[in-house]
């Protein structure tokens, strides 16, 4: 009984969309329309800059990650090196993701990224949207802030999620100065090894750094690299 | 956005199904913490397993210091809850996933869903969800829960006991060859109320130092626990 009320209230609002764009214009190859999302990245750590962002629209058919289970090449790239590039390349051949792109630098602490994306979809309806960035002084960290839904969003209305940071599962947290990528440490870092040497081949919720201001010793990072969660601000808005 | 409009919308309907059957998926995505004997119950709305910032009753105490829930699963019985105790079989490895199955079909009064189990390694650290109301709506939900510490039991992080009142953590047996040994000692005391936990000190030092418990193994950033309740 549930089920037929839940569907009496979507229906209106599909044939309400597919209205839209019925009887649009000349072009017969396509009745796609255009949704821009207007993604903005706040940083809100004291010592963690976060690598370029990478926004993705998609359907539930792709996902970044699930919790528990081993990271993606792609992802493992983002989380140890902070090059998005495969992450990128990996989502736009997947038929369930209708935009990636990449933001323009790193987003540094305290400071604010906006990065636009455009899907043509024949509706909004399903319409997903991942953001992710590594913090670059760890070992395989990654902020994310996954699949939200923005199929509600209307034109100008915008939302705000917090990301939390999560751990790749495919780096030992060594903190140490040839594994961190990030300025805090030598900048001579390898970044991506394909190795997967954590405690365990799965991406995880992330403990932290402890540093060697808190007794590691073989850390390059301070207490200043230090963060909690959460650990970036995501404000979405739809822009068309 | 779109399940608040749905809700009310429902909330409004002359017909309000109250769920009676969900399932109830608990993962443990924490980098090194394992989880005690779970307890999932289906509870009436006036009860509650805690308050924070108010003092922890003994059953709580039991659980949140030595794992044992039995206190509290004799308290919900007595109160109608419908009750999973257990369903991990033990204790829930850090990666690891358990479902509980909750049919409240004959208890339509248990609206409210409350989850506990201590972490280890701690003193008197606990994961909680505390009275949430379930969806009516079929669907699948997504929680994170957060790290509480009891308030019972000063966190020395030091190898010990699991009884009330006692000090020391237990150590059972996938944490024996983990733990560091011949601590000091953190310095801390009880701090009398249900508390977000500060999180482990720890330290590197196995064989001495101030803790026994690992700082590159066994400290955690919140949420400890991802929950996942399905709806049908």
């Amino acid at each position: 009984m549930v089920v037929h009320k839940h569907m009496l209230v979507l229906v209106p609002l599909a044939v309400l969309l597919a209205g839209c764009h019925s009887d649009s214009d000349d072009d017969t190859l396509t009745s796609s329309r255009e949704f821009r999302f207007q993604v903005t990245i706040t940083n809100l750590t004291a010592g963690q800059p976060l690598s370029p962002a990478a926004v993705v629209i998609h359907t539930t058919g792709w996902q970044a990650f699930t919790l528990g289970e081993s990271a993606s090449v792609g992802l493992e790239t983002l989380a140890e090196a902070g090059d998005n590039s495969d992450f990128i390349v990996a989502a736009d051949t997947d038929s369930n993701v209708l935009a990636a792109v990449s933001g323009q630098g790193a987003i540094v602490p305290g400071a604010t990224a906006q990065v636009t994306a455009t899907a043509a979809a024949d509706s909004q309806s399903g319409l997903l949207l991942t953001w992710a960035s590594m913090p670059v002084n760890t070992n395989d960290a990654f902020a994310i802030v996954n699949a939200i839904d923005i199929s509600g969003l209307a034109v100008g209305q915008s939302e705000t999620h917090l990301a939390i940071s999560y751990d790749a599962g495919t780096e030992a947290n060594t903190e140490s100065a040839d594994t961190v990528p990030g300025p805090a440490a030598s900048g001579l870092a390898e970044g991506f090894n394909a190795d997967r040497d954590d405690v365990r081949n799965a991406v995880y919720v992330h403990p932290g750094v402890v540093t060697q201001d808190d007794g590691l010793t073989t850390s390059t990072l301070s207490g200043s690299q230090r963060w909690d969660n959460p650990m970036a601000r995501v404000d979405i808005e739809r822009l068309q | 956005m779109k399940r608040v409009i749905l809700t009310l919308t429902l909330a409004a309907a002359p017909l309000i199904v109250q769920a009676a059957e969900f399932d109830v998926e608990i993962h443990n995505p924490t980098r090194g913490l394992y989880y005690t004997p779970l307890l999932v119950t289906a509870h009436p709305p006036n009860m509650k397993l805690f308050e924070a910032g108010e003092a922890a009753s003994s059953e709580l105490q039991a659980m949140a210091e030595g794992g044992d829930i039995m206190p509290l699963v004799t308290a919900l019985d007595s109160a109608g809850a419908t009750t999973v105790a257990n369903p991990a079989a033990g204790l829930l490895a850090p990666g690891e996933t358990t479902t509980a199955i909750v049919n409240t079909n004959n208890a339509t009064a248990n609206t409210q869903l409350s989850i506990v189990a201590m972490l280890l390694p701690t003193n008197d650290g606990f994961l909680a969800l505390n009275s949430l109301t379930v969806p009516t709506q079929p669907g699948t939900y997504t929680y994170n829960l957060n790290a509480y510490d009891a308030g019972t039991e000063a966190n020395d992080e030091l190898r010990g006991s699991g009884a009330p009142g006692q000090a020391g953590m237990p150590v059972p047996p996938p944490l024996d060859p983990v733990l560091g040994t011949n601590g000091t000692g953190a310095a801390s005391n009880a701090e009398g109320y249900v508390h977000i936990h500060r999180g482990n000190l720890g330290d590197t030092d196995t064989t001495g130092g101030k803790s026994d418990i690992v700082s590159t193994l066994h400290r955690w950033l919140n949420p400890v626990t991802r929950v996942t309740v399905t709806v049908k």
